[in-house]
């Protein structure tokens, strides 16, 4: 019993709830408890993955019922190092909202509303992280949804209600299919805790194991933004403020990943859907690197990518061998940050720079030098250009791929490669004409940017015109605290490669944990009267 | 596991009707969609618990009882579904306060995107008919204003021939012509 686990869910959603009582009232105080709570979320993330490393998987039974009907709390290496790099990441992401607000001298609504949403969305990832009975897991993605729903809705505008419309019903009707998906699960094993149910479930004739498979993958696909079911994802996360779609682009979606991880590994190993993961890990990458080309918005762009990257995560855990695995939980782990930076930096362009669209900014590199800094080096992780992690990530799964020597692997193999050059070539077109072209207007002052936003808005015609968010304030000041936070992700990003052996490490112990779920399954049965 | 096939099939039938619903563009019909969907889907989970008619897990003492489970889940189910339609609802209203309706609208972005070549060539020849059918109708109206003209100068040189023969070798009648009929 590691009395550790629940307090990554608790201690947030606590705050949260003291913030709603607080309202606007002591903003001082108020920032104060998110950063504390955030700054304690991650020391205890790290503590439970030095414990989880050392020992083995942790557990916790909420209320001490013992399992299977009790709620297990389960961090094992997966869990516990994604934990930990999420709650960094948030951390860093949080600091940069309340420069921001600080900075803009927003009024309440930044305490009241965005605080315990973010808060509430950060208990739901965490829930998810250390769910181990797949109940609990949805009951975390809810968590995290219903908080998602307010912060991709944040204000009200015409466009966010628009692209948060899709996102709820995309949202509502993957939780329907995973409440279908539990329903057949314990229709047919009596079970919803993860531990028993890998054992059970091996038990089950294959027709329906391989439903039960399906269903949860189409679901943790969704979340995932995986090929066929992606097309709500560009769609949705643009317009809603920079903060929000950097930790959305950065999680929720690595939440759907770490699902696929787990159904892949511990529900139904054995890759009886090897052929299908390596058609949709394929179809994501090509795909969705190809929308990302021809995006005039760099936060569109930026999507498009993340749908693409997406593919190179679900080809590793189709390969399903130890090496694969490693790579996959290293690339999850490069992802969650490098995509998290990127939106953090078009923020700052946003700011700088009066908006995202690439026809209209031009001339950043000079008026603008280290937002320009900020942008190429995780651009250019990104692409995966050594030694950046992105590279080490890349050069891990095609190595594995090429160690499996089967003819998709080797499509697949090109595919990836493929993918790499066309990512640079779409962060090259974006570093082309935002920063290194000469500026569209002289100066880039303030006034000249609302003037040109202006005529734009005059010029379009008025159907398009009345599902437009006002412009953003062109303020030439860059908060140090959000550039401080910023450098604070690139910095981090570039430590996967300073650390980069023993994160490899890591990643490869983590990877040899999941192929043998049943030390997973014995840490929860040892808890069981009686075990399983 | 036995089931009772009311359950399977009526959440079967909810479900459909639910997913029908959420393929509508208008926000009301979708909440409606959604708690279709959701009590389907409720019904579902509770028939994955086994047969009906057991006893309730209280009294259960040496009888079979009905597997608690499903129903603690279906409870947590149906206040997450009460939530999301809450949620749902306030956005209709929100729509409905910003555009006058709940459609959803398409994304403006994509609707740019997708006017691609085809579309963007298709105009322009339309607009090119456009243009040449305005300049024949132009032309003719011309050449229709020009005729007439003519045909009103033969008229009155004819008349003036008449009336005065000697006037009839001068050249050019223009505005010469207009200044004698001045007065």
């Amino acid at each position: 019993m590691n009395h550790l686990l629940p307090l990554p869910v608790l201690l947030p959603m606590a705050a949260a709830g003291v913030k709603i009582v607080l309202g606007p009232r002591r903003p001082g105080l108020q920032r104060a408890i998110s950063l504390g709570v955030l700054a304690a979320v991650l020391g205890v993330a790290v503590a439970l993955l030095a414990a989880a490393d050392r020992d083995g998987p942790q557990l916790d039974q909420l209320g001490g019922w013992a399992p299977p009907i009790g709620i297990t709390l389960v961090a094992d290496r997966l869990s516990a190092v994604m934990l930990t790099v999420s709650a960094a990441v948030i951390l860093c992401v949080m600091v940069y909202a309340i420069a921001q607000d600080v900075a803009d001298q927003a009024p309440g609504t930044p305490l009241s509303v965005f605080h315990p949403s973010y808060l509430l969305l950060v208990a739901g990832v965490n829930d998810s992280y250390l769910a181990g009975d797949l109940f609990n897991l949805f009951v975390g993605f809810e968590i995290m949804l219903m908080a998602s729903y307010v912060m991709i809705t944040l204000g009200g505008t015409p466009a966010r209600i628009r692209s948060g419309t899709t996102y709820i019903i995309v949202a509502l009707l993957s939780s329907m299919l995973f409440l279908v998906a539990i329903a057949v699960v314990y229709g047919a094993t009596g079970t919803v805790n993860m531990a028993q149910l890998a054992g059970r479930l091996a038990a089950l004739p294959p027709g329906v194991a391989h439903l039960a498979e399906l269903m949860l993958l189409t679901v943790f696909g969704v979340k995932a933004a995986a090929f066929p079911l992606s097309m709500w994802l560009p769609d949705s996360y643009p317009t809603a403020p920079a903060p929000v779609t950097a930790v959305f682009a950065g999680l929720l979606t690595k939440i759907g990943v770490y699902g696929v991880i787990r159904t892949e590994t511990l529900l139904f190993p054995g890759g009886q859907t090897r052929a299908l993961l390596m058609a949709v890990a394929l179809a994501s990458m090509v795909v969705g690197i190809l929308g990302a080309m021809v995006q005039v918005d760099i936060k569109r762009l930026l999507s498009f990518t993340l749908v693409s990257h997406i593919g190179y995560m679900i080809f590793g855990v189709a390969l399903d061998s130890a090496a694969a695995l490693a790579a996959t939980v290293f690339y999850v782990l490069h992802h969650i940050t490098i995509q998290t930076t990127l939106f953090l930096v078009t923020g700052l362009i946003e700011r700088r720079g009066g908006g995202t669209s690439l026809d209209r900014l031009g001339g950043l590199a000079r008026t603008a030098p280290l937002v320009g800094l900020l942008f190429f080096v995780p651009a250019m992780n990104l692409g995966g250009i050594p030694p950046m992690s992105g590279f080490v990530g890349k050069l891990g799964l095609l190595q594995a791929g090429l160690a499996d020597g089967g003819p998709l692997a080797y499509v697949l193999v090109g595919g990836a490669v493929v993918t790499s050059l066309l990512t640079l070539y779409a962060l090259v077109k974006v570093w082309n004409q935002a920063f290194w072209r000469a500026p569209c207007t002289p100066a880039g002052t303030a006034a000249d940017g609302g003037g040109r936003h202006g005529e734009e808005r005059a010029a379009r015609p008025g159907g398009d015109g009345d599902e437009e968010d006002p412009p953003a304030a062109v303020t030439a000041s860059l908060p140090p605290a959000m550039v401080g936070a910023t450098v604070a992700m690139v910095a981090l990003s570039l430590a996967y490669t300073v650390g980069g052996g023993p994160l490899i490490a890591l990643a490869d112990r983590t990877a040899a944990e999941l192929l043998r779920p049943a030390g997973y399954v014995r840490a929860v049965a040892a808890h069981a009267p009686g075990g399983f | 596991m036995t089931t009772s096939a009311v359950l399977a099939v009526s959440g079967g039938v909810l479900v459909a009707c639910g997913v029908a619903m959420l393929l509508e563009r208008s926000l009301s019909r979708l909440v409606v969609g959604v708690l279709v969907l959701g009590n389907g889907v409720n019904l579902l989970i509770l028939g994955s618990g086994g047969p009906a008619g057991r006893a309730p897990i209280l009294d259960g003492a040496g009888r079979p009882v009905s597997d608690p489970l499903p129903q603690a889940l279906v409870l947590t189910a149906i206040v997450i579904a009460l939530a999301s339609a809450a949620f749902v609802l306030a956005i209709g209203y929100r729509s409905g306060r910003l555009s006058g309706d709940d459609e959803v609208r398409d994304d403006v972005e994509d609707r740019r995107l997708t006017r691609g070549d085809h579309e963007l060539r298709a105009e322009v020849r339309a607009q090119r008919r456009r243009f040449r059918a305005w300049r024949r109708e132009q032309r003719r109206q011309v050449r229709a204003a020009r005729a007439a003209l003519r045909r009103d100068i033969r008229a009155e040189r004819r008349r003036r021939a008449i009336d005065d023969p000697a006037r009839i070798e001068e050249p050019d009648p223009g505005p010469g012509d207009r200044q004698d009929e001045a007065p």
